[in-house]
């Protein structure tokens, strides 16, 4: 188990460092179980639609994994995804509406993507998986855990693809005018859905050469 | 196991709980999501005329430079006018009314249909010592709507600036209308001809040169984007035409 990361949060029993930090490498939602890789492609041409979809995303995976562990042992099974899908739909539809309330530009650009949190793989599966079987707080962290473990990825590739696609990052020029003048082209290819495919693929490539264990056997 | 009345209830009591409250986030959140939606209208105004704006001084700015709000009808009769926050004719602000409504109402007319007729919004604009004429646009491009504004100059010829959006035009293709260099295309371009005849702005395939259109009557059409082009085309000719009735009465005076 890597704990480089781990040890500067000591507060946290070995379980919670786990359940928080286990989705950002070996357990991660994109790179390793390959979930929500959809809304990774559509949205990370820049990075402030990408770390708003982050938070958003966190925010729904926590509170719904919350919610639904607090009514596990009153949900009936037979309704159980019902259930789950109706709370998940309820923090989107919020989500959504506090976008288009307090960051409208940000929303038109997220169009549909807020939307289709709800059929986001991630937090279906964090439901089924864990807030089912595990007390509240432990469910509150494991969506926390997953929701960055979504961002990271999200946010690394936005990085990349801002840089190269546009030259800027959050908005910001940042490869200076001087290297245009030279003729300095930004990739067109950065800005249209495959370069994330090619840069989630590249970040699928170097974790697995690092973590010797993620590597499948032929 | 859940009996089937457990499961009825529990659905029954999480669906009214979730709908209350869905229902009340909507009606907190719907001022300031109106407001949003206001401000972008009036930024897309204030960009047609190229003045720039930003969500803080949009309105201040649009109440600076808009000086005057027309509503015409079919006949170029102005029906109200509102101007420096009250109306000086009329009831209606022209900020207010929906182009998309009214195009529906004039075909309902045309068509006979309904005897309500419908009106059309115009913005003055001062900017500096120029006097201009801002258009709303509405029309249907390949996915959906399209709309824009185009600002003309106080010859009510001569195209000062215009601006476009959509809803969902395929990006790279029929959503460039919306981009820097097809908006600018128009610039300086004229809707009526010599004889001061309507001719509207065409956006021609294939570009203008060379084609039979006049080349300050017409702008290149977007490579692989055909039919948002030509829904440009007759969104402008369908929205500027309501108009001209209107114009040649005022040049006349």
């Amino acid at each position: 188990m890597s704990t480089a990361k781990a040890e500067r949060e000591p507060f946290f029993s070995a379980k919670t460092k786990k359940l928080l930090l286990g989705p950002l490498n070996k357990e991660n939602p994109i790179t390793v179980q390959i979930l929500g890789i959809c809304s990774a492609l559509a949205i990370t041409v820049k990075l402030e639609p990408a770390v708003v979809m982050s938070i958003s995303v966190i925010a729904v995976t926590a509170m719904s994994n919350l919610i639904i562990s607090l009514l596990r042992n009153t949900i009936p099974q037979r309704i159980r995804i019902i259930v789950q899908l109706v709370v998940i739909a309820a923090l989107v539809i919020l989500v959504d509406q506090i976008l288009k309330a307090y960051m409208y530009d940000v929303s038109k650009q997220l169009s549909v993507f807020v939307g289709l949190i709800i059929t986001n793989c991630i937090i279906m599966g964090r439901l089924e998986a864990f807030a089912m079987a595990n007390k509240p707080v432990d469910s509150f962290i494991d969506g926390i855990g997953n929701g960055l473990g979504y961002g990271l990825i999200l946010i690394i590739v936005a990085f990349f693809r801002e840089l190269f696609g546009s030259g800027t990052l959050y908005g910001y020029q940042v490869i200076p005018q001087s290297f245009y003048d030279f003729g300095y082209v930004d990739n067109g290819l950065m800005i249209l859905p495959p370069a994330a495919l090619i840069v989630v693929g590249i970040i699928i490539w170097v974790q697995r050469a690092k973590n010797p264990d993620l590597q499948e056997d032929n | 196991m859940y009996s089937n009345a457990y499961i009825f209830k529990y659905a029954s009591i999480m669906v009214i709980l979730v709908a209350a409250i869905l229902s009340a986030a909507a009606l907190l959140l719907q001022p300031a999501q109106e407001r949003n939606v206001k401000i972008e209208k009036i930024q897309d105004i204030l960009r047609s005329a190229h003045i720039p704006s930003t969500t803080a001084n949009a309105e201040e700015l649009y109440k600076e430079h808009i000086i005057r709000e027309v509503v015409i009808n079919e006949q170029g009769e102005e029906l109200s006018v509102y101007s420096n926050g009250s109306f000086e004719k009329g009831d209606i602000r022209a900020f207010d009314v929906d182009v998309k409504a009214q195009l529906k109402v004039k075909k309902e007319y045309l068509a006979g249909k309904s005897d309500v007729k419908p009106v059309y919004p115009l913005f003055v604009c001062q900017k500096g010592s120029d006097t201009l004429y801002i258009i709303p646009l509405y029309g249907t491009g390949l996915w959906g709507p399209i709309w824009g504004n185009i600002a003309l100059k106080d010859d009510l010829n001569t195209v000062e600036g215009a601006t476009y959006g959509h809803k969902g035009e395929t990006p790279g293709l029929g959503a460039e209308i919306s981009t820097k260099e097809f908006e600018d295309q128009f610039i300086d371009k004229t809707i009526f001809n010599n004889n001061g005849e309507f001719v509207s702005i065409a956006v021609v395939k294939g570009g203008v040169d060379g084609s039979n259109v006049e080349l300050t009557h017409g702008v290149d059409a977007i490579s692989g984007g055909t039919i948002t082009s030509n829904g440009v085309s007759d969104m402008i000719e369908n929205s500027i035409g309501n108009y001209v009735e209107y114009f040649k009465k005022i040049k006349a005076i």
